[in-house]
């Protein structure tokens, strides 16, 4: 294997804080040009692990590449790294000119250089007319502009965002992930992204790592990690609402649970296989078919309306199935009712088998 | 229906609730407020009256009387003339020497500090914590027990009884304080700012003088404030640590105030104190603009 292929390479990363292991044995690769997205809830170690790359935190054990060099010992200055960081963490005693350009200053780039790069990085951003603005005369999105424009005059190979939606409402954060993405395909360098929002996740990544206790679930592409999550942690974590969940057994290629006889015809099993035991299957809500659709369904049945929550573009019915609570995800305009009997239809290839025991897909 | 509703709420209350200017709470707040400052000043009043008396009208005893012949006779003389020892040239000497001491002290002392907390927040090293711990229990030693290995300590040095082992004695002992100041000052600056900063190729130096010391001008008017009164207003160390030509203006005071010979010259003392302390005054008065204005400038979000 050649490093130099890869953009940013983590090579088994250990990180302790006294006791606590933080980072345990971390491996990761990442190509040149992708957009990378750590994700996982609180505490998994995904901004512990960003820190390590831009250098701002010592590792334990284990080695950073970057570019193909390994610098592990190098200062974050030299790592040709460019960081967003979610308080945006501007100066606030410097203009947005003066913050632009505290980093070149630094590295002692010549003055119409200086001036050249953060012109472009303003245009890109459109930015140009606060540049004569201190950062407490500017609003959210704009403070998270700047702090991208930072990261941007720098000309570095690797970006690093540390949750920098995360201070923004709704609406502006979703104009400012496009504004992203977009900036992404336009300078088409690495950007290695935290996040704990899988919306955020799902739309910006080429390739998702989604974390826990300091360890990386499942890495690959967002549709992958969608549809073939490769145990039932990333299952549960994917998917708003979440996955469905039944415990049961496979017996002679047949899936069974109270209230539920699934044939895995169709199912796409890691070994090639079925091998008989307990089991789990996992049903996304928005895979349960409704309406007309259910008679071409390989399984059917009748559930118990329990609640209906509304949310306009969709309807959530938690129903009953086999006494245990199954959410479905409906159509805005389905009218549905409390304590109505309603026929379903589940597709088994489409659902998700995982071992009891190690919770790992089958 | 909704016509009668609509005016009902014209009718009753609407906008600010209307507040009587002098009503029995009021009077209160204000009489008391009144008496207690009236409280306060009086000695005050009393000494700028007496200092501007000549001996004759001071000796008439109406101490709250208004001056009938004003003179400035007696702070010409506290500052110019009065006698301590062999020396009679009056405050002047003292408060020239306790400048001479304020300023070094005052400067290295927050120097030091700001750098201490600084990096006891930023650059944290193994062990930085114990340092603090000792630091700050420093400042739990009562002064006395100290005084007479200080004595040693400048004496083994060649600095006693000269201005510069005054100096270092109030830098030394302005440490545990400043330095739990700036500490706890500099941990409520995002530790993401810093992060930054090192990103953006700033060093130890780099960002102390351009992100941290520009974001902290609050606290360093705080530690000017507490330090320009704690040393100008030192008596033990001066009158310990420095011999009479180089008193400071407050151990001069004393000498002046509570010689025992000769007449009283209660005009005179009156003058000498208020001098000695019209620069804690004035540092406050400046300052405490200063000082909002300060908290002002630094109260930025983001």
């Amino acid at each position: 294997m050649n490093a130099d292929n890869f953009s940013v390479q983590i090579k088994d990363l250990d990180l302790n804080f006294g006791a606590v292991k933080v980072l345990r044995g971390l491996n990761l690769d990442i190509n040149n040009g992708e957009f990378i997205v750590l994700l996982g809830s609180s505490g998994c170690g995904k901004s512990t692990l960003l820190n390590c790359i831009a250098g701002l935190l010592e590792p334990s054990d284990g080695q950073v590449w970057i570019g193909g060099k390994n610098v592990t010992w190098d200062e974050p200055s030299q790592r040709g790294i460019g960081m967003v960081f979610q308080s945006y963490a501007l100066y606030p005693q410097m203009t947005v000119r003066g913050n632009l350009s505290f980093g070149l200053k630094n590295a002692r780039i010549p003055r119409d250089e200086i001036e050249r790069r953060v012109a472009r990085a303003a245009g890109i951003l459109q930015i140009e007319p606060l540049l004569d603005r201190k950062p407490a005369a500017l609003s959210g999105g704009q403070r998270q502009r700047v702090a991208i424009g930072r990261a941007l005059v720098r000309d570095v190979d690797v970006f690093l965002f540390d949750e920098p939606l995360s201070n923004l409402d709704a609406k502006l954060r979703a104009d400012l992930r496009v504004e992203i993405k977009r900036l992404h395909t336009q300078l088409n360098n690495t950007m290695i992204y935290v996040t704990h929002d899988q919306v955020e996740a799902m739309t910006l990544a080429d390739r998702i790592a989604i974390m826990k206790g300091g360890k990386v679930m499942q890495y690959s592409t967002p549709d992958e990690i969608y549809n073939r999550p490769q145990n039932k942690y990333v299952a549960d974590f994917i998917g708003s609402p979440s996955m469905n969940f039944v415990e049961g057994t496979i017996k002679g290629g047949k899936f069974t649970a109270p209230g539920l006889a699934l044939d895995l015809k169709g199912y796409d099993f890691v070994g090639g296989k079925a091998t008989d035991g307990a089991a789990v299957i996992g049903i996304r809500p928005e895979h349960v078919v409704t309406g007309e659709l259910v008679s071409g369904a390989p399984f059917q049945t009748d559930v118990t309306v329990d609640i209906v929550e509304p949310m306009g573009s969709d309807t959530l019915v938690w129903a009953d199935l086999g006494g245990a609570p199954f959410r479905i995800r409906m159509d805005g305009q389905a009218r549905v009712h409390r304590g109505e009997t309603m026929r379903v239809g589940l597709e088994p290839a489409r659902a998700s088998l995982f071992d009891v025991k190690t919770e790992e897909r089958l | 229906m909704a016509n009668a509703s609509t005016n009902i709420a014209a009718a009753g209350p609407r906008g600010p609730k209307p507040r009587r200017a002098i009503s029995g709470r009021n009077i209160m707040i204000y009489g008391t407020l009144g008496l207690v400052a009236l409280y306060y000043a009086l000695p005050l009043y009393v000494m700028i009256v007496t200092s501007l008396k000549g001996m004759p009208e001071v000796r008439l005893g109406h101490i709250f009387a208004p001056p009938v012949e004003i003179t400035f006779q007696p702070w010409v003389k506290a500052w110019a003339q009065a006698c301590t020892g062999l020396n009679c040239d009056g405050l002047s000497r003292g408060f020239w020497n306790s400048v001479r001491i304020l300023i070094p002290s005052v400067v290295i002392s927050i120097a030091v500090a700001s750098v201490n907390g600084y990096a006891l927040v930023n650059w944290k090293f193994k062990g930085s914590e114990t340092f603090f711990t000792i630091l700050i229990f420093g400042s739990f030693i009562p002064y006395q027990v100290m005084l007479y290995p200080i004595v040693i300590l400048l004496r083994e040095m060649g600095i006693y009884g000269t201005l510069g082992g005054l100096v270092m004695v109030h830098t030394i002992f302005g440490m545990p304080i400043l330095t739990l100041l700036f500490r706890n000052y500099f941990t409520s600056v995002p530790e993401e700012l810093f992060k930054a900063a090192r990103v953006d190729g700033a060093g130890f130096w780099g960002i102390y003088f351009r992100i941290m010391l520009p974001m902290s001008m609050p606290i360093f008017v705080v530690a000017i404030i507490l330090q320009v009164t704690g040393i100008w207003n030192d008596f033990l160390f001066g009158v310990v640590f420095t011999k009479p030509d180089l008193y400071p203006m407050t151990v001069q005071l004393n000498n002046i105030v509570n010689s025992v010979q000769g007449v009283k010259e209660y005009n005179v003392n009156m003058a000498a104190t208020m001098i000695t302390g019209l620069v804690p005054l004035t540092v406050y008065f400046i300052s405490g603009k200063l000082f909002v204005r300060g908290i002002a400038a630094g109260a930025v979000k983001g």
